[in-house]
């Protein structure tokens, strides 16, 4: 078990979220060009377009497992919807609503771990979470006027799959690779690497 | 490239208005135009927010651009609507084997359209006009937002444009070293892969150096933080929200009397 | 306020086996103003960070106390100001002026005094823009002085300046200076690292000399230090003023062109130029900061595609290829031929250990595990960094991080070498090895073209200067 001494965030936890999500919001940005590209040839089967969902949902797990404190994963994928939106988010205002949304179900599964626990297990349920509210956003938001058999429910069902796999495992293996290259040395996921 | 620049012309006179505002003022309105599913409000709404584009110092052209994708977006809805439409109510107007396009169909996509370019226009609007050292500075004095955390955010924001000009950096240096992908597109893939990798440490790297450096000039002393740069929420600022909730509280009210209203929920 | 007390101080970095810094007993008292030298990796930097309060409690392992008026020095940030080597890590907001408020809101300073104290520290720096500027454009040199302005306009008690001027042109070197100068009080206690001893003794009336193995070699005001210790300070790496260093200029004429640049320009950055580079020459690159000598380098280098002109380089360096300018070529044949050195060497690292950054080029173009490894081994040595093989680049002090990525161009011995700043922040000790090495490259027949701002290098080194101007 990995626990931090305080739940206080330290300047760098905070300043190294920030970048997390500066790094994502940018990465955000020209993702919302390619899924505006990519929109009308997903059509023919639009819920595939949810398995490259969970690139929008990365920032939420990863910034969890990275700083490891109360609310990360919140202001992780927050502050990375606020970015895109300044850089000129064809979405506009709403994927600050949306942000906050896709924060949430990470953070829940971080905080029912009272912030202690982060091993694969634990990102892929904060992947599975993230997920589970995304798509609660997307079913009652955008995808209100579909229909529920043929596309709702598929649609919210593979959404949870894309954050399992993409946010809650690719952030778990982003860590791991990013505490090898010795950056995470302020961080408690830096500090596992010198144990193993 | 990307700009971190405001797009919209200085002093525009609701451009300059309290980011704070703007922003509330923009959440407002898009708020309850989420709340139905019909044309009619959000067509209103459109037109209110064209209207107003030239008090914010945004040119037509300009709004076009940040906003081309959602055309994309526009045609994908409504590919999605003719296949799985669940309200398929109303004349038929075409029929080929699962597409079954009625005038329910079009009605609904012309609504969702509609809508998702209503709620998406003020966000741009406000975004395109505002500053982040001034949206910094007025969450934190005006939205009670934690000082630490804004300005950690706007510090981390400034290294936006420095990322750009490091993934040349890196570039080059792989290139310098003999590392290239040559013409296969797999290992094209893979440095491209590592590229963005190695950019994401020495953005994490630069988080931590920058976070020693504020810490040297006091950042998380604990002391009582003053502010050089005031930010006030006026009068006129709490109009301009109320002018909002209004116009879009206008838009369904004319979308109920005409009966074109369709509740989100419920 | 300022003064210091260290007794028996150590710090070891996480993760290290060696001490950075070991048995230091010091105390400087208010208003003495303090040069503290030492080898390059003698944990100089290490020790500032010590008394900035900037080594956190979780990032290694202390030995012995340090005080700051009686304080631990994390609780006496308020009193000491810092400015680090690498200015640009230290910006913190967007415009000039809000960058040096910054320090000043956090300290809760009455916001109607706020601007009045910014715009006279920018004064006081010599700064030439108004507030509003973008801290993004700005060159080297202005945002080192812009940095001093933050740091200076919080009046710190203790003034601690790592290698204020690396980097600097003469002239903005001599003006950073000239500001420190004006803006000591009698009672700001200063403590300043920089190798260049000459340059930096008008500022101090005290020498420390830090000793690698641990504790302080010499003390005193610096006429003593050097009369006594001299000769002892300047092998072990010291630049004690007066003593010059042999120079290794060519001893036979240069031989065949390898590259020729035609009008090689990319606007803004750097205006039309010609230049031939010959093997068996050492050419040194001179000019103001922002004249582009460093795109020249990357352009040179085939790393940046010409704006303006073209570069060309001859059957001698690029046998068939000579057809294709060398921004085409590809990265291998690139990297065989023409070694290139980055200004900023973080820029350059592409692996996580020396070793494997050393072994990387080598491997690239095609050598022999054998090979590779005897190569490895030597630079290792002659550089000191043996000790460090195993150590993650970027956890290396300023110099050493320069050294290595010096050191991973020489590994490929190209035909062609291209460094940007190839000395900066380099003991007496690493200087004249590194001369050794450039010298050694290109008496076997290479051509070097080094960027410099470094006179004793270009003096020791340099067959040939092109000086480039403000495009
Ligand atoms: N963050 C770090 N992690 C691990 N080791 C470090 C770190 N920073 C410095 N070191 C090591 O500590 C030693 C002292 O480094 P320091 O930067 O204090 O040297 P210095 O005297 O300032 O050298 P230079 O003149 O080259 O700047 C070096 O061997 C360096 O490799
Ligand atoms: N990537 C870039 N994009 C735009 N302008 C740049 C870029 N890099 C440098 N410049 C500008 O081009 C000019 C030349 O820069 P360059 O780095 O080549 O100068 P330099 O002579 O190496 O200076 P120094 O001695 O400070 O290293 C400067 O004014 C600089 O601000
Ligand atoms: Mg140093
Ligand atoms: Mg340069």
């Amino acid at each position: 078990m990995n626990h931090t001494d305080s739940n206080r965030w330290r300047t760098v936890d905070i300043v190294v979220a920030s970048v997390i999500a500066v790094a994502f919001g940018v990465i955000f940005w020209a993702w919302g060009l390619l899924w505006g590209a990519t929109d009308a040839a997903f059509a023919f089967f639009p819920p595939a377009q949810t398995l490259i969902y969970g690139v929008w949902l990365v920032p939420a797990v990863l910034g969890g497992l990275v700083i490891r404190k109360p609310g990360a994963s919140l202001y992780c994928e927050l502050l990375a919807a606020i970015i895109s939106a300044l850089l000129g988010s064809q979405w506009g205002g709403i994927v600050i609503v949306q942000g906050l949304m896709q924060g949430l179900g990470a953070e829940l599964a971080f905080a029912a771990f009272r912030y202690r626990a982060y091993r694969l297990p634990v990102a892929l349920l904060a992947g599975a979470l993230t997920g589970l509210t995304a798509a609660i956003f997307d079913f009652v938001y955008w995808n209100k006027a579909y229909d529920l058999v043929d596309y709702r429910l598929p649609y919210a069902l593979l959404t949870i799959v894309s954050a399992t796999v993409i946010a809650g495992a690719g952030s778990w293996f982003l860590t791991r690779a990013l505490a090898n290259t010795g950056a995470l040395d302020r961080f408690p996921a830096g500090r596992d690497r010198a144990l193993v | 490239m990307i700009s971190v620049e405001p797009v919209a012309a200085a002093g525009a006179p609701l451009a300059r208005r309290n980011p704070v505002a703007k922003l509330a003022a923009a959440l407002v309105f898009t708020l309850i135009l989420v709340a139905t599913l019909d044309p009619v409000a959000p067509a209103i709404a459109i037109a209110a927010e064209l209207a107003v584009l030239p008090l914010f110092g945004v040119r037509y052209r300009v709004l076009a651009r940040r906003a081309w994708p959602l055309l994309a977006g526009a045609a994908g809805i409504l590919v999605t609507l003719v296949l799985f439409a669940a309200d398929r109510s109303g004349r038929v107007l075409f029929e080929a084997g699962p597409v079954l396009v009625t005038e329910g169909v079009l009605v609904t996509a012309l609504g969702l359209v509609l809508r998702m370019l209503a709620v998406a226009l003020p966000g741009i609007l406000v975004f395109a006009t505002t500053d982040p050292t001034d949206l910094a500075d007025a969450l934190i004095q005006n939205a009670k937002a934690p000082a630490r955390f804004a300005i950690g955010a706007l510090a981390a924001f400034r290294l936006v444009p420095l990322l750009e000009e490091e993934w040349r950096m890196i570039s080059m240096a792989r290139r310098a070293r003999g590392v290239d992908a040559g013409r296969n597109p797999l290992a094209k893939l893979r440095l491209f892969g590592s590229t963005a990798f190695a950019l994401l440490v020495g953005a994490i790297r630069r988080g931590t150096r920058l976070a020693v450096a504020m810490d040297a000039r006091g950042f998380d002393a604990g002391t009582a933080r003053t502010v050089a740069r005031r930010q006030h929420f006026t009068r006129t600022d709490a109009l301009l929200v109320a002018a909002a909730a209004a116009i879009a509280g206008a838009a369904l009210t004319v979308s109920v009397v005409l009966g074109t209203f369709r509740p989100l929920i419920g | 306020m300022g003064a210091v007390q260290l007794r028996g101080f150590g710090w070891r970095h996480a993760g290290r086996k060696g001490w950075a810094v070991r048995g230091v007993d010091l105390r400087v008292e208010v208003g003495e103003r303090v040069l503290l030298l030492g080898p390059s990796g003698a944990g100089k930097s290490t020790l500032l960070a010590a008394l900035a309060g900037l080594l956190p409690e979780d990032s290694g392992e202390q030995e012995g106390t340090v005080e700051i008026d009686g304080l631990d020095p994390r609780k006496a940030r308020e009193r000491v100001g810092i400015v680090f080597q690498d200015p640009e890590t230290q910006l913190v907001m967007a415009r000039c002026g809000d960058d040096v408020a910054f320090g000043l809101e956090n300290r809760g300073v009455p916001a109607e005094e706020i601007w009045p104290r910014v715009d006279e520290a920018l004064r006081r720096v010599g700064f030439p823009y108004d507030r509003d500027r973008p801290t993004a454009a700005l060159s080297g040199g202005e945002q080192q002085r812009l940095a001093l302005a933050g740091t200076l306009a919080l009046r710190p008690g203790l003034l601690l300046l790592d290698e204020p001027t690396a980097n600097l042109d003469p002239g903005g070197a001599d003006l950073v200076r000239r500001a420190v100068a004006d803006a000591l009080d009698a009672d700001t206690t200063l403590i300043l690292v920089e190798h260049r001893v000459a340059e930096a003794l008008p500022l101090v009336d005290r020498v420390v000399v830090l000793e690698p193995g641990g504790g302080v070699r010499a003390d005193g005001p610096p006429e003593a230090v050097f009369a006594a210790h001299g000769d002892a300070l300047a092998a072990a790496g010291v630049w004690v003023p007066g003593r010059t260093v042999p120079p290794r200029h060519a001893t036979t004429p240069p031989g065949e062109v390898l590259l020729t640049a035609d009008r090689l320009g990319l606007p803004p950055r750097l205006a039309p130029t010609d230049l031939r580079v010959r093997a068996g020459e050492a050419l040194a690159v001179l000019g103001p900061n922002g004249a582009g000598k460093s795109t020249l380098a990357l352009l040179l280098g085939g790393l940046l595609r010409p704006g303006t002109g073209t570069v060309v380089a001859t059957p001698a360096l690029a046998g068939r290829d000579a057809r294709t300018p060398p921004h085409r070529w590809r990265a291998p044949a690139l990297a065989g031929r023409i070694g290139s050195v980055f200004q900023d060497p973080e820029h350059q690292f592409v692996t996580s250990t020396v070793r494997d950054e050393l072994a990387l080029g080598p491997r690239r173009t095609g050598q022999p595990e054998a090979a590779v490894t005897a190569t490895v081994d030597e630079l290792l040595e002659r550089l000191r960094l043996d000790r460090l093989a195993g150590a993650n680049p970027y956890t290396l002090s300023g110099g050493e991080a320069r050294r290595l990525s010096v050191a991973t161009a020489l590994a490929t011995a190209p035909r062609l070498l291209i460094c940007d700043e190839p000395t900066f922040g380099q003991d007496r000790r690493t200087w004249r090895e590194l001369v050794d090495l450039l010298a050694d490259l290109r008496d076997a027949g290479h051509g070097v073209v080094a960027v410099t701002h470094d006179a004793d290098f270009v003096a020791a080194l340099a067959d040939r200067t092109v000086t480039l101007e403000r495009p």
